[in-house]
Order: C-alpha cells, then structure tokens, then sequence
C-alpha cells in the first residue's frame, strides 16, 4: 500500500482515540457509589513488600497493610450493610500503581506507599500507619557503608518508587557516576543485588530488614550508614476528589489504630511471620506513635 | 475521573536532577538506537552464518544449524534474556561469573547478545528459505562451469538470494529494533523503560507511551526507506524484482 | 551463593506452576488466538471489501499495532483499557478490568493484526475466477466469501495461523512486566521466594522448548499433508 495512505490511516485512527477519553467531563461518583453497584471492591496489593503486602507460600496476599485494609472492608460491610461484598485482588508494583487507582482497576491500595506532596497532587492517601527512612543495602563482603562508597558502581532500586528518585538526586547532585539500575519490583531489585549484577539495593529500610532477614543468611548483608530521607510516611492510595470514601476510611483508621493499632504492629513486627518465621524484632519508632495516637495524612516526615 | 492531557510535562524538570521529562525520552531513543544497531549486527552475524549452514550440502552442518534455529525460536525472548542474565553467572566458575556480573552496563550488553542470537535464528530461517527458493539450477550451473562450492555461493548463490529476501530483512530489522524493548525487564533504560519511567514520575500515563510509540514509528520508517534504498541501488538491471 | 541444582524445589513447586501459571498461560493463548482470529478475518474482510476510508483506517490499525513493541501495547493497553470501556458503555467512570481481561483484550487487539495479515494474504491468492465463478452460481458476495473463499483460505493458511499461535504462547510470557502469574511470572516468584534461580529459569526454558519443538513439528507435519506433492515438485 502507498506509505501516503498508510500514515493518513495512522493519523486518523490516532485521532479517533484520542476524543474517545479525552472529551467526557462530568462529575466524578464516588467510590462507595461503585462498591454498592458492583458489589466489589478491588484492592491494590504488593507481592514483595514484606511485612506490609506480600505473598504467602500459598501466594496469598498478607502483611500488615493487608490487615488494615481488611478492617477497613469489613467495615465497610457492617456500615452500608453490603454482607456479600466481593473483595478483588489486584496485583500492583510501583509503577503500575498510581495509573490503576486512577484508571478504576482498583479502589484502594494496601501495600507500602511513601506519602509525598508529588504524590498527593495525584491521588489521596489514608492516615500514615508507617515510618521509614531511604537507605541501602549491600554484601558485606562490599564494605560499602556511606554515599561516596557508592561511587562510579551499580547499584539497583524499584521503578517508580521515591527511594529511586532519591538516588538519582543524590546522584547528579553531587556528580557521583553511579549506574543506577531499574528492577520491576523490591524482590527482583534485592535478587540483583545479593546475585552481585548490582553493589547496592536502594530501598526504605524496613523493606531492607524484611529482606535481610528472610535471606539465606542474614549475615551476609550490612545496611549503609547514608540515609536518603527523613523517616517518610507509609499510607494507602485512594482516588482523590471523593470526600465520602475518604472520610469513611479516616474514620475506620482512626478508630482502629487507637484500639487494635499497637497490637497488630507487634503481629507484624514484634513476631515470627510467615511464611519462614522470621521475626524482624523492630519496637515501634516514637514518630508511629505520634501517628496512632494523632492520626494524619501530612507528607511532611517532620510533622510526626 | 477524567484523564487530564498535559503536553507540558516533556518541558517540566524530571526528580532525577537536571534534566527533563524530554531528556528523559531522548536518552532512552539513543539507547534504543545503538541496542537497535548492535543487536542487529550480531543476528545478521549468526544468522547469515547458520542460514547458511541450514542449506549447505553437508547433513551434519545441516543438523547443527536446525538445532541452533529450533533452540533460539523456541524459547520466548524473555526467557532467554533471563537465562543469560540470571543463570549463566551462576553456572560458570565463580571468578568468571564475577567478572561477568561486574562488567560495566552488564544488563546492555547481556541484552545485546541474548537479542542478537535470538532474532539470529529467525534471519537464519529466512536466509535458509531464500536459497531453497532459489531455482536449483543455478547451482548446478555454476558448478558445472568449475566453481567450487564455496564460489559458488559467493558469487551466484548469495547475491541474488539477498536482493530476493530485502523485503523480508527489512521487516526483520524492524523486529529486532521492536524486541529491543523487552531489554528493560533487566534494567535496560532503553526507550519504553524511560517511557514508564516518566509515566512513574509525572503520574502522567498516556503522553510518555504516545511519545515513545511516534519514536517507535519514526524507527520503522527509517528502516523502512534504508532499506527500500539499499534495495534500488543493489538492483541488477533486467531482474524482475518487487 | 545459590547452591547446587535441586530437582526436589522445581518438585514441589510443580502444581503451583501448572495449575496456576501455566493455566493462565495456556487460556490466555487459546482464547487470544481465537479471539485475535475472529476480530481479524473481519479486519481482514473490512480492508479488501469495504469503502475506501474504512479500508484505510483498518489499514492504519494493522500497521499500527505492527510497528510497535508488545511491551509498549501491553503497557498501552493496561492502563488504557478502563477508560475505553468507560467510553463504550457511555459510564460515568472508569470500568475496572481484572488483569487477566486486560491481557486478554491487549493480546487479543495485537494478535488481530497478525492474523488479519495471514488471513488477508491467503484470501489474494485465492484466483479471481473463483469469485466469478460463485457470482456466475447466483451467489452473493458474502455467500461466495463465507461459503467459498474462507474455508479454503483457512484451511491453505493452517499452518501459518498456527505458527503464529505458537509465537503467541510465547509471547504471553511478557505479562510479567505487569507482575500476573503466567508461567514464567509463577517460576520467577518461587525462584524468588526460595532462592532458586537456576532451577526455575532452566525448568521454565525446557518446558517452553519442549512444548514449542513438539508444536512446530506438528505444524510441519501438517503442512506436508495439506500440501502434498507439488511444492517439492515445483522445486526440482
């Protein structure tokens, strides 16, 4: 065919697309509306996120933002009176996250998202229920501890997560030549750096505990001394713009983080988990218990 | 819950320092770019090699490069990215791996090979099928006016198998320059990894892929009239070609 | 660092491999291609019957999804697909799509373009007088198209519809950018999980070898009984 007539058709099918989501504007409805009307809820969950949102050895979905999302779905249940609402689990990584929530594929994400102003811009984010500051991890047989140490080598971090977008900073900021490698997930990324393909593994520390720990030998590994961030806010996505799933939600959070918040932390944190039983033996940081105690969604890590 | 278009954001800085959103999407087509090249380079290599070998009059040879054809055709590209990229360390001799993970841009040039040998089988059968189109007359002819079976197929065999098969080369190039892409489940930031990235950073989705899928179409345009040409200034007047 | 090669891991990860990823794999591919053979014998149709721009817009689709990586459509698609159901069904949002249907409509489009390729080529090598001789019969053109053309094209392009397919199974393996349990996606999070890489991937290599070796003899059995004789003939 005339190349001519085979871009005019590019062109005009490109066209067509465009209108197709472009040109609707009206009013949004809620999410409660859509859990009423289908019946389910969809629920973003993480499958390498330890403890927070990850995959059991009958690769089930468990963690502690896991637990928080089921209270949140049986209240739901108990207060719209919805016995047979259907849960949908969808599996998110980083980079998939934010586009599904807005996109409708899913309602709520319940895995281990950093609370930012970037981020708030795009969708909401529930009452912080963790803290944890960007760090790395690395072989000890390395010895890298510090920034410098990372100089000129490769060192790997999650697409689309911030501790990436720290690293990169960090990076041009103070001309430091690292190669910097973008892996799908937090699992694929510790893979890359405990089989030697990268130095280090950028990451928030507690995920680095989590994986540390669950590796065949922990002691293989040391964390660096050079912290990226304050200890950041932990909260779960919603869409933005919808005041009464948001104020639902706050509401049920508050409640439970009071009541049950310190209890299910020490299931998680203070506990074996599965599934290898290990237990990561981390006492709740003074900042978390400002946040059970005062609940937010502040971005700001020096607000808690 | 409307999506919101945004052309700007190509002109907006990017999280990762001093550049933009645009530089982002530059960076990520020169990576494609050169993988593009080196990839394709490496599949003509191979590929020339035991197409060649596939339709040689020697059974053995000729087993050899079916194996080698079925073996890279059958495996999904992804897989054999993996293979290199994750096994192979693991089943040399410790220092060897070592070395081999420690290369610089280690994840480019394992995308490099495991691409070049992947879409070297499939140049491989289409060099395979153009000598077995070709009339077996020739040859014999050529044969029988003395050459050996080497000159012959440098000199009679060959040439006009490549000028029959541009059309096919073309859209195989254009393959390669598409399976490139798959180079960013290893941490590639080749073109669509970039793209994903932008998506990540601007919470932006759809002007980064409709960005990357104008360079993808610019690529096959430019293999497209190299080759058409290459095609016009290889033609043997009064052969009747496409 | 990862030991030696344990033929007991890939063991006891086998059911959650088969029934799981390779379950997903094998759907996706079947209803894909089906799908992708059926949307693209009308894509096929459309381009060499209907009015000129029709014609050109299907065109345009064909090339389009021809000229760009999977992984970009897959991409494209994931995120894209909600809101053109939103525009379909005239809703007021974004319809969620579960990941597998995602995957479906996104192989499904891409795989359509091929087929429309295959299926359009095999239908001009069908000989004019064919035609002529169904409208000669008092055949309409659609009779002739469904009762005459079709069949022998779909039958004469066999093997080539299930060459294609067999590329198709592979190419399922690239849902893992978007983190579903396919086979490979299944293998990755065992290999993961329990440390063994090498296992998994060389386990997951074989089963792909094995399965797409077997199939394409099969194909080329077939084809041999499809086209007897001749072709050799013609060769000599």
């Amino acid at each position: 065919m005339n190349p001519c007539i085979r871009a005019a058709g590019w062109l005009v099918f490109a066209l067509l697309l465009v209108p197709a989501f472009a040109s609707r504007a009206q009013g949004s409805q809620g999410t409660i509306q859509k859990i009423k009307e289908t019946g389910t809820i969809s629920v973003g969950y993480r499958e390498s996120s330890m403890p927070f949102s990850y995959l059991d050895d009958r690769q089930q979905p468990i963690g502690y933002a896991i637990d928080i999302c089921k209270h949140v779905i049986e209240a739901l249940k108990a207060e719209y009176n919805l016995p047979n609402l259907k849960t949908s689990l969808v599996p998110v990584t980083s980079s998939t996250r934010i586009p599904l929530l807005a996109n409708g594929t899913i309602d709520l994400e319940c895995g281990s998202t950093t609370n930012n102003a970037d981020r708030q811009k795009q969708i909401a984010f529930g009452h912080s229920y963790f803290l944890t500051k960007s760090t790395f991890v690395a072989r000890k047989s390395s010895r890298l501890s510090t920034l410098d140490d990372l100089k000129g080598k490769t060192v790997v971090s999650t697409a689309g997560s911030t501790n990436i977008v720290q690293l990169n900073k960090a990076n041009a900021e103070k001309g430091l030549g690292i190669n910097v490698i973008a892996a799908n997930d937090h699992a694929e990324a510790f893979l890359t750096m405990e089989t030697g393909r990268a130095a280090a593994f950028v990451m928030d520390d507690v995920i680095i505990a989590s994986f540390v720990a669950s590796s065949k030998d922990p002691s293989a590994f040391a964390v660096g001394t050079h912290a990226f961030s304050l200890p950041e806010p932990y909260g779960f996505m919603l869409r933005r713009n919808d005041p009464e799933f948001r104020a639902f939600v706050d509401k049920t959070t508050a409640r439970f983080y009071a009541t049950a918040g310190p209890a299910l932390y020490s299931k998680w944190f203070e506990s074996p988990i599965p599934p290898n039983g290990i237990n990561l033996a981390l006492p709740m940081s003074p900042q978390l218990k400002r946040a059970f105690a005062r609940p937010s969604d502040s971005p700001d890590p020096t607000s808690y | 819950m409307q999506y919101r278009w945004d052309w700007r954001i190509f002109w907006a800085p990017s999280p990762e320092g001093q550049s933009t959103y645009g530089d982002m999407i530059v960076a990520g087509l020169v990576t494609t770019l050169f993988l593009t090249c080196i990839t394709a380079l490496l599949a003509v290599a191979f590929g020339s090699l035991f197409g060649l070998l596939r339709s040689w009059p020697d059974a053995r040879l000729n087993r050899l490069a079916k194996t080698w054809i079925e073996l890279f055709r059958s495996i999904p590209l992804l897989v054999q990215l993996f293979l290199w990229y994750f096994v192979l360390p693991e089943l040399l001799p410790e220092q060897a791996g070592n070395w081999l993970k420690a290369l610089p841009n280690a994840p480019f040039l394992t995308a490099a090979l495991a691409i070049g040998l992947f879409m070297s089988a499939r140049f491989a059968v289409m060099l395979a099928a153009g000598i077995s189109a070709l009339p077996r007359g020739q040859l014999d002819a050529a044969l029988a006016l003395g050459l050996s079976l080497p000159r012959a197929y440098r000199h009679v065999v060959l040439p006009r198998v490549f000028r029959n098969l541009m059309p096919t080369l073309t859209s195989e190039l254009i393959n390669t320059a598409k399976n490139t892409s798959v180079a960013l489940t290893i941490g590639v930031a080749e073109l669509t990894a970039r793209a994903r990235a932008v998506q990540e950073f601007s919470f932006q989705v759809f002007e980064p892929y409709a960005v990357a899928t104008a360079c993808y179409l610019s690529i096959n345009l430019v293999i497209t009239l190299a080759m058409r040409g290459m095609e016009r200034r290889l033609r043997v007047p009064g052969y009747l070609t496409a | 660092m990862l030991g030696p090669f344990d033929l007991h891991a890939i063991w006891r990860a086998l059911p959650y491999l088969l029934l799981d990823g390779m379950r997903f794999t094998l759907t996706l591919t079947a209803l894909a291609a089906l799908g992708g053979l059926a949307l693209g014998t009308t894509l096929a149709l459309v381009r060499l019957t209907a009015a000129p721009i029709l014609a050109a817009l299907v065109a345009g689709y064909v090339n389009l999804m021809r000229s760009l990586p999977l992984v970009l459509v897959i991409f494209w698609f994931y995120f894209l697909v909600p809101y053109v159901y939103q525009w379909l069904s005239g809703g007021s949002r974004p319809v969620a799509v579960g990941a597998f249907w995602s995957a479906l409509v996104t192989f499904t489009l891409f795989e359509a373009a091929y087929f429309s390729e295959i299926i359009r080529a095999g239908i001009q090598s069908i000989p004019r007088s064919q035609f002529e001789a169904g409208s000669a019969l008092g055949l309409r053109k659609a009779q002739v198209m469904a009762h005459v053309i079709l069949p022998q094209v779909l039958r004469m392009m066999l093997p080539v519809l299930l060459t294609q397919t067999i590329a198709l199974f592979q190419d399922t393996s690239l849902v893992y950018v978007l983190s579903l349990t396919d086979f490979l996606g299944a293998a990755s999070k065992i290999a993961r999980r329990d440390g063994r890489l090498v296992e998994m991937y060389v386990f997951v290599a074989l089963v792909y070898l094995v399965v797409c070796v077997l199939a394409s003899r099969g194909v080329g059995a077939l084809q041999r009984r499809l086209t007897p004789a001749p072709s050799v003939a013609l060769r000599r």
